[in-house]
């Protein structure tokens, strides 16, 4: 037996000669939220066919649990939510749901769960009349079937409206609080940024990130940002501060995370030349920036 | 077990809403009345009844509609999915490959046999009704609605095939439109212009009919000329089905769903979602 709900070690994929993944190794513990991130074309959602067993791999393993990827057992523990999935549009929602409840051999509460994602009005009209972000929930509504143990969302957020999105983290959550991990492909930088354990970034089929948010920060070392507003003259400020003008009134000073206090103090003994100040820490973005764009150049 | 038949309950609705099903029946009784109707003139001159003479007619019809048919509902089956993005996601459920292909075959073989057993079943009805029929003649109405059925079941199968090998769902449409013309159409007018070119008669006395039956849609017209008497009378078709051992045509016909289904679960199984 292993703790972990997913391990992936040392996978490598080819696509005729170009090698698509790189010596990726990845692990997911039960009730872990982990955000994929990168390009398009960066072997996200190679990543995902590959551990649903839907395409074979060259080297390395690739566990759910014990199960090998494909078998019965795996896909009986694992859900998936396709990138822009879309289903047969003569289908109702109730029956394409039903459909699925029946292929995973679970008795499932149709409706409660089609309510749960949203649908409960929309059931029983046809998934032809359905908008994008009605068939994405659609999605969702089968990964709640029969609580997977691994959970494997490739974009779940494309086509959802912002109430929608909310709705979505809140269903991950659920997911996550019963045990099950989840993967979450993604390019919404700021929702995963709040939502998830980890983050691991992919360029170009390598892992070049796989850390919590605050460790990544660290890790890459990134500058804080502190905007300074001058009471009066913003051109002395800079000068005495040794930070670059913007916009009229305001200096911008970018320091090492461990010179942040000594950068406050220094504003701070300026007294009423400073009028006001914000701090910025390095966003998900200026890391993901940083992980999955160095050396692109 | 179950998970096969949860496919084809699903499909079986598909067929139902998107009027499918009401269509081919449609097509199909609209064609054999027209053609039991403008059939019945010959009965008089051949001695036969006028459900024999229909059988005749209804035969030639079901040549080309059956596979055509067929390839309609069949086409789309993996193809459609593919493009919806759906079969990544239903060959990640614990349903395999042969399961979600035997579900498909199974819905889409019932509504063809419901269509072809109401279309030839009413104009067997009404020619019997207005022109008579005997034990043969009933017999021989059977045997069309089977091998109808079976033509079908292969056309079904090699339109999965298709639908694997093409990429997307128009491609896999006209790949379909193209097998259709090659058995039904190009091959008959090959072997023909083959019968034409042989001098010496060898080809067109022992092989040519050997030919003739491995294509199904031949081996469907055999089948039911070889049968029946009145119906080969009525066709004109004899000299072939005389050359061929009675199990040719059926054991051509039986082979080939089991032959085209295993291909396409081949081409299926290779498939990339």
């Amino acid at each position: 037996m292993t703790d972990k709900a997913l391990s992936i070690e040392n996978v490598q994929k080819d696509r005729g000669k170009t090698r698509v993944l790189h010596d990726i190794t990845l692990s997911l513990k039960p009730g872990e939220r982990v955000a994929l991130l990168g390009h398009n074309g960066a072997g996200k959602s190679t990543l995902i066919k590959a551990i649903l067993g839907l395409i074979p791999h060259e080297a390395g393993t690739i566990r759910i649990g014990d199960a090998i990827p494909g078998s019965g057992t795996a896909r009986q523990d694992t859900a998936y939510l396709p990138e822009a999935v879309s289903f047969h549009p003569a289908l109702t929602g109730r029956e394409q749901l039903t459909l699925f409840a029946r292929l995973s051999g679970q008795k499932a509460d149709i409706e409660g769960l089609l309510s749960r994602v949203g649908l409960g009005d929309a059931m029983d009209r046809r998934i032809g009349a359905y908008s994008k972000g009605m068939r994405q929930r659609l999605g969702l509504a089968q990964v709640l079937l029969g609580q997977p143990k691994l959970a494997l969302l490739d974009e779940p957020t494309s086509g959802l409206d912002p109430i929608s999105r909310q709705d979505l983290y809140a269903i991950i959550d659920e997911l996550a609080g019963q045990g099950t991990a989840v993967l979450i492909a993604s390019h919404a930088l700021t929702e995963v940024e709040a939502r998830t354990d980890r983050i691991a970034i992919l360029r170009k089929g390598r892992l070049v990130a796989d850390d919590t948010l605050a460790n990544l920060s660290e890790a890459a070392g990134l500058p804080i940002r502190l905007r300074v507003r001058a009471a009066q003259n913003p051109d002395a400020l800079a000068q005495a501060m040794g930070g670059t003008r913007v916009n009229g009134a305001s200096v911008e000073i970018l320091c090492a995370p461990d010179q942040k206090m000594q950068a406050l103090r220094h504003i701070a003994s300026m007294g009423d030349a400073v009028a006001d100040l914000d701090m910025t820490p390095p966003r998900l973005e200026d890391l993901y920036r940083h992980f999955a764009q160095e050396d692109l150049s | 077990m179950t998970r096969f038949l949860a496919i084809t309950r699903a499909e079986m609705l598909i067929l139902r809403r998107n009027r499918w099903l009401f269509m081919a029946t449609l097509i199909m009784v609209l064609f054999a009345l027209a053609l039991t109707f403008a059939g019945s003139a010959p009965t008089g001159t051949l001695g036969v009844d006028m459900l024999t003479v229909s059988v005749a007619s209804m035969t030639t019809l079901s040549v080309y509609l059956a596979p055509l048919l067929a390839l309609m509902i069949s086409f789309d089956a993996i193809a459609g999915e593919s493009d919806r993005g759906s079969l990544a996601l239903i060959l990640t459920y614990p349903a395999g490959r042969g399961e979600i292909l035997m579900g498909k075959f199974t819905a889409h073989l019932a509504a063809l046999s419901f269509a072809m057993i109401v279309g030839f079943g009413t104009a067997g009805a009404v020619a019997a009704w207005f022109g008579g029929a005997g034990a043969e003649s009933v017999l021989a109405l059977i045997r069309l609605i089977l091998t109808s059925i079976l033509l079908g079941a292969v056309f079904l199968a090699l339109g999965y095939l298709m639908s694997s090998l093409a990429g997307g769902a128009t491609a896999a449409a006209g790949l379909s439109a193209g097998l259709w013309l090659i058995f039904v159409v190009l091959y008959d007018l090959g072997l023909l212009g083959a019968v034409v070119m042989d001098q010496s008669g060898g080809f067109t006395q022992s092989v040519f009919p050997w030919v003739m039956v491995a294509n199904p849609a031949d081996a469907f017209r055999l089948w039911n000329i070889a049968g029946s008497e009145g119906v080969a009378i009525t066709s004109g078709m004899t000299g072939v089905a005389q050359a061929l051992p009675v199990w040719a045509a059926p054991a051509s016909l039986l082979l080939w769903p089991v032959l085209a289904f295993t291909l396409a679960r081949l081409a299926f199984r290779r498939v990339e979602p």
